[in-house]
């Protein structure tokens, strides 16, 4: 009993054929809604209601970094701090070279190891400057 | 069957990969290789151990030596030192304080606990069903479809006392036999695996470190109540459960105890995964359902509730992930057994994520009824740095804090929502002197008017009405009146908001303006804070220099 997939499972995959830029691109939003027969008003307002979709094109790496209790308590705001300084970039920006977006993320449920972090599908914890520092360098490294 | 010298079972949960678990990995393969031991020492990749903060953790059979915070050179030395010449590395070791090193079961952190959820987490490889199978695994499905009419099924679900571990505590029992007694040709069975609260992560653990036991109480479900079909609603966040999950499904189905005609009767369950996307109103159960129909994440009037008409329209049983991992433990040692452990009304343990100002953290499971004290003490080794006992939050953005003078009060469903704070799913978060009660209750407001889906006024607005008056207080703006405000405005919230959310969203700051009124209270008349937490003398606003993206609504 296979039933038809759901428009955020579309969206999912729409949004997973551009690994470049993780986006949701207004040509293909228009081409579901005509397929489906599902109103665009529909659609923009099931992807603008996640955050994991973007109507925007994203960097190459998406960095969600947690802002919740535990990693508030273990001076998380700092690392957000040093991360926007690092990249140059504030929260919801990408980088020029378009390697990263930095967004901010609901709780990852790394608690003991906090503050932590995800890259993609990578998680990180027990961050720190330098560590933050290592991760970003071994990602430039590797994407450019 | 091949037979090893030793067994090194390595953490494999989330955290301790996220911690450098999976270099020390490599690293160990790679001396074990040079050191021409492979054949004689198996490697075990396994779930959650729990003590989080300890890993990377590897726990080598059968000795029951404890590793700990491991690094890859590390690697070297336990090979050439323990592997080969038996002498356990002490300075690697879990070291009590009096200078012994103790073996797992003698550490205070698990002596203490009462795995029933977590019996195989840290245990056995998940991605592997016969080790499942090995610990009873799908015993209890099999018991069920082989000599138990459905009803007999719910009335020993009903008897055992299980009540729902989202965190409301509703009898499972009493939901399954609601959504048993509806006539529809089709029903479904639907596991929240949503876990959001910030600061829980026991669901993501269960889910990564023993992924059967859940398919396996949805299973029992469907077969209770008529189900044929099932969803698993997982956040997007955690892609190693999804990962897990997945080769889970497929191998319970290539097993026969998932899909057509499971153990040769004439019972069929089909099970999938749907991902979510990122918001926490989906965890409410009425938003979830919509959000697998493909909708917005919006929650809906109750009733109906799901039981008679939820996903597609249809009679569902929506559990959360502990409740279902539960399941199997009733159907194969009988409620009896389940009734011995916990306090009458209250039966059966409850997994808590252990986190914050505590000297051990990490996912514990221990019997309900237990005081927050012996969690706190016996089992997480007391405060960091011998500093004062605060308070203690649960249920995340909904729940209160437990204050220091209530430490031993139970841990149970009534007793926790009698003090203004609730069980929720688990999120156990302890605070020290250092904590500003206020910035707290602002921290979790912001929480909520961020996730706020926006359907209803007074959860939409009200919440940045209240996040408005405690930028102020906090900020040293605050004026007399501002407390009373705060009080009003939040009750108003609770009792006028559509779903459990917004209902509970004014909890933090209430509960903590109910036991520490004077820290509210020195903020707005002496534009103190007692913690040196708040700054007094900034303009209102955050130092932030971005604003957060904000959901459109």
């Amino acid at each position: 009993m296979q039933e038809k997939k759901s428009l955020i499972e579309k969206l999912h995959d729409i949004q997973d054929n551009h690994p470049d830029q993780h986006f949701l691109p207004e040509k293909e939003i228009m081409a579901l809604s005509e397929n489906d027969r599902i109103a665009p008003s529909k659609v923009y307002g099931v992807a603008t209601f996640y955050t994991m979709f973007s109507t925007k094109p994203r960097g190459k790496h998406i960095i969600r970094i947690c802002e919740n209790q535990t990693c508030h308590m273990a001076e998380a705001e700092q690392l957000i701090e040093h991360l926007q300084d690092l990249l140059g970039i504030g929260i919801g920006e990408t980088t020029k070279d378009g390697l990263f977006t930095l967004e901010l993320s609901s709780c990852l449920g790394m608690c003991s190891v906090a503050p932590s972090m995800m890259i993609d599908e990578q998680p990180y914890g027990n961050l720190t400057t330098e560590k933050v520092n290592k991760i970003i360098h071994q990602l430039q490294g590797g994407g450019l | 069957m091949k037979i090893y010298r030793i067994h090194a079972l390595i953490c494999a949960g989330g955290q301790c990969i996220s911690a450098g678990g999976d270099s020390f990995e490599s690293a160990l393969k790679k001396e074990l290789q040079a050191a021409d031991l492979a054949e004689e020492i198996q490697i075990v990749e396994t779930g959650c151990m729990g003590s989080c903060e300890m890993g990377p953790m590897m726990v080598i059979y059968p000795e029951g030596v404890v590793y700990v915070r491991l690094k890859p050179e590390d690697a070297e030395i336990i090979t050439k030192e323990h592997f080969l010449k038996g002498r356990p590395v002490e300075h690697l070791m879990w070291r009590k304080e009096e200078g012994a090193f103790p073996r797992l079961e003698e550490v205070p952190f698990f002596a203490h606990q009462t795995k029933l959820v977590l019996r195989n987490c840290g245990l056995i490889n998940p991605e592997n069903i016969e080790e499942y199978i090995a610990r009873d695994g799908y015993q209890g499905l099999a018991k069920a479809i082989a000599d138990k009419d459905p009803k007999l099924v719910i009335d020993e679900i009903k008897k055992s006392g299980l009540r729902g571990r989202g965190g409301a505590g509703f009898p499972t029992g009493r939901k399954w036999e609601t959504a048993y007694l509806q006539t529809s040709d089709i029903k479904y069975v639907v596991c929240n695996a949503d876990e959001g609260d910030p600061g829980a992560y026991m669901d993501r653990s269960v889910l990564e470190g023993d992924p059967h036991s859940v398919i396996e109480g949805m299973a029992i479900a469907a077969y209770a109540i008529g189900a044929q079909k099932g969803y698993v609603y997982v956040r997007a966040e955690y892609p190693l459960a999804i990962k897990r999950l997945t080769h889970a499904i497929k191998q319970a189905k290539q097993s026969g105890v998932l899909g057509q005609q499971i153990l040769g009767s004439d019972f069929s369950f089909d099970l999938e995964i749907r991902v979510g996307a990122g918001a926490f109103v989906c965890g409410e159960e009425t938003a979830l359902l919509n959000s697998i129909e493909g909708n917005r994440g919006e929650p809906k009037k109750k009733p109906p509730f799901p039981a008679e008409k939820g996903l597609f329209g249809k009679p569902t049983v929506i559990n959360n992930v502990e409740t279902f991992a539960n399941i199997p433990v009733i159907m194969t040692k009988g409620a009896d057994f389940f009734q011995t452990i916990g306090v009458p009304n209250n039966t059966g343990t409850k997994v808590f994520s252990l986190a914050g100002k505590v000297n051990t953290t990490g996912l514990i499971e221990v019997p309900l009824g237990i005081s927050l004290r012996k969690i706190i003490f016996d089992i997480g080794g007391g405060i960091p740095h011998n500093k004062q006992f605060k308070g203690a939050l649960t249920g995340g953005p909904s729940g209160g804090v437990i204050p220091a003078t209530h430490i031993d009060t139970p841990i149970d469903y009534e007793s926790l929502n009698s003090l203004g704070s609730m069980m929720g799913s688990g999120g156990l978060i302890v605070m020290d002197e250092d904590s500003c009660m206020v910035d707290i209750a602002k921290f979790f407001l912001k929480f909520t008017v961020d996730e706020s889906c926006g359907k209803c006024t007074p959860c939409r607005e009200g919440t940045k009405q209240m996040l408005n008056i405690l930028e102020k207080i906090t900020s040293g703006q605050g004026e007399e009146g501002d407390i009373e405000r705060l009080e009003e405005l939040g009750n108003t919230i609770k009792q006028t908001s559509l779903c459990n959310l917004g209902q509970s969203a004014p909890n933090p700051v209430l509960s903590t303006i109910r036991w520490f009124r004077n820290e509210y209270e020195s903020h707005i008349r002496d534009k103190k804070c007692l913690c040196n937490v708040c700054t007094l003398s900034s303009p209102v606003k955050e130092v932030k220099k971005h604003a957060r993206k904000k959901i459109s609504h």
